[in-house]
């Protein structure tokens, strides 16, 4: 992954910009009508598990729980080795030592939300106390979330500060940083938080923590993958995207495919620049895979519930 | 007592606000209703009626930003200036056509001009609306003036037909170049004095006497007239001026005579506005 | 593997059923021409024939006015809500046959099948559906007046949107108790007289509408044929000024829908993405084949370095080829002469010093295909940002403040369309008060609506369609004492 650099906060004045809302709304609508066949939908399949966060984030998460899950992000579809491994294991820190035993030498990243997931609501010194115990105890990645009450109060510095403190708690493990989009209430507000964040110094700017109502929708990640473009303009810097909350279907993942291929680039589709934040939507994938291989479709059961 | 000599008025065209003669120095015979001479008027030529369109297009765009409220009153300056001239209004119309219906005939302009005073600040209501388009946008349109509007007005009624055919056009915004009744045109003068005194902005309305026939060719193939109301153009004439409007895709109206917000309409353009709606 | 391309998804053609040769559609029935003279009809995006299309000569001519004619009398005389009913079922089957005449559109026309099957089909059966529901509110319609049927409407559409162009003019006319002769554009015929059979399975009277097919010399002696009532065109300023003409005198009432060189002005503060889209679905939409497309951009000096990188980019990935493939963006020119039109004007762009930018992309072998264009550097004086072009060729100048965007957006004797661009909500109003054009779109282009009256300021025609405007063109106002 490239290295992330901070910026002055005035930076996000310099990009600048609004959103249309309808505008916004019926691209992404169109892009959503992109037809993806054959080897291409293969294609897309494949890279769509390789971006899987395959993610737990429950009060009722257990070692074995995180152990089973762990197992399937490694080894998504068991005796089949052409199946990829997913990006990362994103969980809550108190399992993140569980984890990261599961995980040894596997290549899949250790993703733990911190910063006192979901709602952020805590003292910020006690929220960079999480993070470096997170990443002491073995997450190389970390999804915060912003304050969005302090964002919606108008105070963007606080946000920058705490993105930019994190980013530095964080040490070598890259910062996701969830906007919260479906609290933000405008595209304008989503596109400003974007820029904060990654002017900050994210990694990835992510759109929800998908513990409220709305999360990732087609328009929210396009109007952020635009920022994300306007800002690798200005700086070089390819900040990466992660779509979490309410992805289910293969189709959905490939909708968002499309958007950051058609907004970013073909650069974009690798998973150190784009994740897909999910649980179920690998075994959906997976039935897709068979799908096209076989021409069948085929019985949910035979994929592994963890 | 030696008997006083009346002063005679010269009759002389309205241009700019101005009432200049015809820059072609010509003027032609006026007869009255029993075919006697009643005074020479002037006979405009091609060129005035260049400088009318010059005039009349650099007094557009002040009328037609001028507020439909504003409009309206200076609408109805005009009838009040026509109320206190009436006397002399009927003179001219008796003179040209006759005593009788004479003042019915001025009664009936000054209140058209109060009835289209009143039309203007309605006239997007009633011809003007919401659309309610299937997607989040706001759509709405309206009538906006047309422009520079030549008017061929019939020959009788000598004035209320000309005031029939400006007041619409003046109601929505439009400015005018009009050719008045060929063999009936000194109340058109008369009415011109009106203008010139009520709030009418300099240009807005522009009045030429002289031969119709000579005139319309040049008006209805001008190319910076944007509307051609042949209400008194002859039949002889109608195709042809019709044709000539083409070359610019000239409006061509032709008045009903009735007071009515869609004679309003004629001289104008319905524009459509659309936004989208979003947060 | 490593990637990401999309794979031909092309619609298949299964759907439509073309014939060898068709007939004219007069009456109620498909006939042979008097003529005895018939003209290919291609698909663009192949070159491929697709059928035989009968030249309606005069003696057809005089057979399908004197079948609206006598239609007339029935029809007008039919109460509102029944007219309505059938306008409805339409309405309806067009819905029913979408697909069916969405692929056909594409074939004959060479739009993109994304087009055709999600804005010209589906604005099709909206503008029946919307029509038919006046057919028995005309006395809503116009306060004062009491809206009476004209006669026989003579119709002459263009080949850009073939079929919505036919629905604009058809729907308004049988709901305002009129009958119809309508010739459809020589190059796209088909989904006119596939039209026709819909006409048959709706079982609409025999003779309310009349499809006659042919190029220049059918329209008009369609247009000059004395029994006409009303004459409504959709086309080329050059023919709508002969149309005009020839009408002249006469007691037709006429519409005219003409051409266009529309400005789509772009604000500093505005939504620089949403304008980008807007400024793509401008001028490629249907590869540019539209009369009010955004043919001129006018940028602010500030933003246009960004803007400009932001389009160029945009460009890339715009999709060329196969009309019928769903990921196609950009269809096929619709006709070789077009072709050469659009050629010829961009070379004379390059000439007068214009600077040509094109994205790379592959032109398919066969067929009529152009590379989305944009031409910067360019001044009000160049004929690139003065004449239609008609073609996806957009002309890029600056201005510095909103007066003078007016201007430069005004400069022109077309007036159909604008775009507007800017989140300061005065300044568009101020705008669009100022804009010489019949539609205004501020933050968004292109969008049309049943309900949405269309049509042009000054040389762009006059008349509206769409909307309780565009009853009023096919209805005479009487007085009610």
């Amino acid at each position: 992954m490239a290295t992330v650099t901070q910026h002055p906060l005035e930076l996000v004045d310099r990009i600048g910009g609004t959103v249309d809302a309808v505008g916004a709304t019926e691209r992404a609508a169109s892009l959503a009508k992109r037809s993806i066949k054959k080897d291409s939908k293969m294609w897309a399949l494949d890279l769509a598990l390789r971006c899987c966060d395959l993610t737990t984030l429950e009060g009722s998460d257990t070692p074995g729980k995180i152990r089973q899950l762990a197992s399937k992000a490694i080894r998504p579809a068991p005796g089949d080795p052409s199946i990829p491994s997913v990006a990362a294991l994103c969980i809550y820190p108190r399992l993140v030592p569980v984890a990261a035993e599961a995980l040894r030498g596997s290549g899949v990243h250790l993703a733990s939300v911190a910063t006192s997931f979901p709602s952020g609501q805590v003292p910020l010194e006690m929220r960079l106390e999480e993070i470096r115990r997170a990443v002491a105890d073995g997450a190389d990645e970390i999804d915060i979330v912003i304050s969005r009450g302090a964002f919606l109060a108008g105070d963007e510095s606080a946000i920058y500060e705490e993105v930019a403190e994190s980013v530095e708690a964080a040490g070598d493990a890259h910062v996701k940083t969830i906007l919260e989009t479906g609290e933000l209430g405008s595209y304008d507000r989503i596109r400003r938080a974007s820029l904060i964040a990654m002017t900050a110094g994210s990694h990835f700017i992510k759109t929800s923590t998908g513990k409220i109502g709305e999360s990732a929708t087609l328009p929210s990640a396009l109007v952020m993958a635009e920022a994300i473009r306007d800002f690798a303009e200005f700086t070089g810097q390819m900040v990466g995207l992660k779509v979490a909350g309410g992805i289910r279907a293969s189709k959905d993942a490939i909708r968002y495919l499309v958007i950051v291929h058609e907004t970013l680039g073909d650069e974009w589709l690798d998973p150190d620049r784009f994740r897909i934040g999910a649980s179920s939507v690998v075994n959906d994938l997976l039935m897709q895979i068979d799908f096209l291989r076989s021409g069948r479709y085929s019985d949910p059961d035979r994929y592994t519930l963890d | 007592m030696p008997e006083r000599v009346d002063v005679r008025k010269t009759y002389k065209l309205f241009l700019g606000g101005d009432f200049p003669r015809s820059e072609s120095g010509r003027s032609y015979e006026v007869m009255d209703s029993k075919g006697d001479w009643l005074a020479n008027a002037s006979r405009a030529s091609r060129k005035d009626l260049r400088d009318a369109v010059k005039v009349a297009r650099s007094a557009w765009s002040k009328w037609a930003g001028a507020t439909a409220y504003n409009r309206g009153q200076v609408l109805y300056r005009i009838a009040e200036m026509m109320e206190t001239r009436r006397a002399e209004l009927v003179a001219e119309v008796a003179g040209a056509e006759g005593k009788r219906g004479a003042s019915k005939q001025v009664d009936e302009a000054i209140d058209t001009w109060v009835w289209y005073a009143g039309l203007a600040d309605k006239l997007t209501q009633i011809m003007g609306g919401l659309n309610p388009v299937a997607g989040p946008y706001f759509n709405l349109t309206a009538p906006e003036p047309t422009g520079v509007c030549g008017i061929v007005a019939p020959e009788t009624p000598s004035l209320g037909g000309l005031v029939g055919r400006i007041a619409p056009a003046l109601c929505g915004g439009n400015v005018v170049i009009a050719l008045a009744s060929e063999p009936h045109p000194l109340p058109a003068v008369a009415l011109a004095e009106c203008l010139a005194t009520s709030d009418l902005p300099k240009g807005v309305v522009n009045i030429l006497t002289g031969h119709t026939a000579e005139l319309t060719p040049w008006l209805a193939s001008h190319g910076d007239v944007d509307a051609l109301d042949v209400t008194g153009v002859g039949a002889e004439q109608l195709a042809d001026a019709e044709r000539a409007g083409a070359d610019n895709v000239k409006r061509v109206i032709k008045g009903s005579g009735a007071r009515s917000p869609y004679e309003a309409t004629a001289f104008m353009e319905m524009k459509t506005v659309w936004h989208p709606k979003g947060a | 593997m490593a990637k990401w391309e999309y794979a031909p998804a092309p619609e298949s053609t299964d759907i439509v059923d073309i014939k060898d040769t068709y007939g004219l559609f007069i009456d109620g029935r498909f006939v042979e021409p008097a003529s005895g003279e018939y003209f290919k009809t291609i698909n663009p995006g192949t070159e491929e024939v697709l059928a035989a299309i009968p030249v309606a000569g005069q003696e057809d001519i005089d057979r399908a006015v004197d079948a609206a004619r006598t239609a007339f009398e029935k029809w007008s005389a039919l109460p509102g809500s029944q007219r309505a009913k059938y306008i409805f079922r339409i309405a309806r089957m067009v819905q029913e046959r979408a697909r069916e005449l969405a692929v056909l559109e594409s074939m004959n026309g060479g739009k993109p099948i994304k087009e055709s099957r999600d804005v010209d089909v589906p604005l099709v059966a909206a503008h029946f559906f919307y029509y038919a529901g006046w057919a028995d509110k005309l006395a809503y319609a116009f306060p004062g007046r009491r809206a009476e049927p004209i006669g026989v409407c003579a119709q002459i559409i263009p080949w850009n949107f073939p079929l919505l162009m036919l629905a604009w003019k058809i729907a308004p006319a049988l709901a305002g108790g009129n009958t119809v002769v309508l010739k459809p554009a020589e190059t796209t015929p088909l989904t006119a007289l596939l039209f026709a059979e819909i006409c048959e399975q709706a079982e609409l009277p025999e003779g309310v509408v009349n499809i006659v097919t042919g190029a220049g010399a059918t329209g008009q002696t369609l247009v000059r044929h004395p029994d006409v009532d009303k004459v409504a065109f959709t086309g080329s300023t050059e023919v709508g000024k002969e149309i005009q003409r020839a009408v002249a005198g006469t007691n037709k009432k006429l519409t005219l829908e003409l051409g266009g060189k529309a400005a789509n002005i772009i604000f500093d503060d505005a939504p620089l993405d949403q304008a980008v889209e807007g400024i793509v679905n401008g001028i490629f939409f249907n590869q540019g084949h539209v009369c009010c497309a955004g043919s001129r951009l006018l940028v602010q000096e500030t933003i246009a370095e960004r803007l400009i990188a932001k389009l160029k980019r945009r460009l890339g990935t715009l999709r060329l080829g196969d009309p019928l493939d769903k990921n196609t963006d950009i269809g096929a020119i619709n006709s070789r002469d077009q072709l050469e039109r659009i050629r010829s004007l961009v070379g004379i762009g390059v000439e007068e010093g214009a600077e040509l930018y094109q994205p790379a992309c592959e032109i398919p072998d066969r067929g009529f295909f152009y590379p989305p264009t944009v031409f910067t550097g360019v001044s009000q004086s160049h004929r690139i940002a003065q004449e239609e072009i008609f073609g996806p060729v957009l002309s890029v100048m600056t201005f510095r403040t909103p007066a003078e965007a007016v201007t430069k957006a005004n400069n022109t004797p077309f007036g159909l369309s604008a775009g507007v661009w800017t989140e300061k909500g005065s300044r568009i109003l101020w705008m669009a008060d100022r804009l010489q054009a019949g539609v205004v779109w501020a933050n968004t282009f292109n969008r049309f609506d049943p309900t949405s009256p269309f049509g042009g300021y000054k040389e762009s025609g006059f008349g509206r369609e769409g909307g309780r405007h565009g009853l009023e063109a096919y209805v005479r106002l009487a007085e009610v004492r």
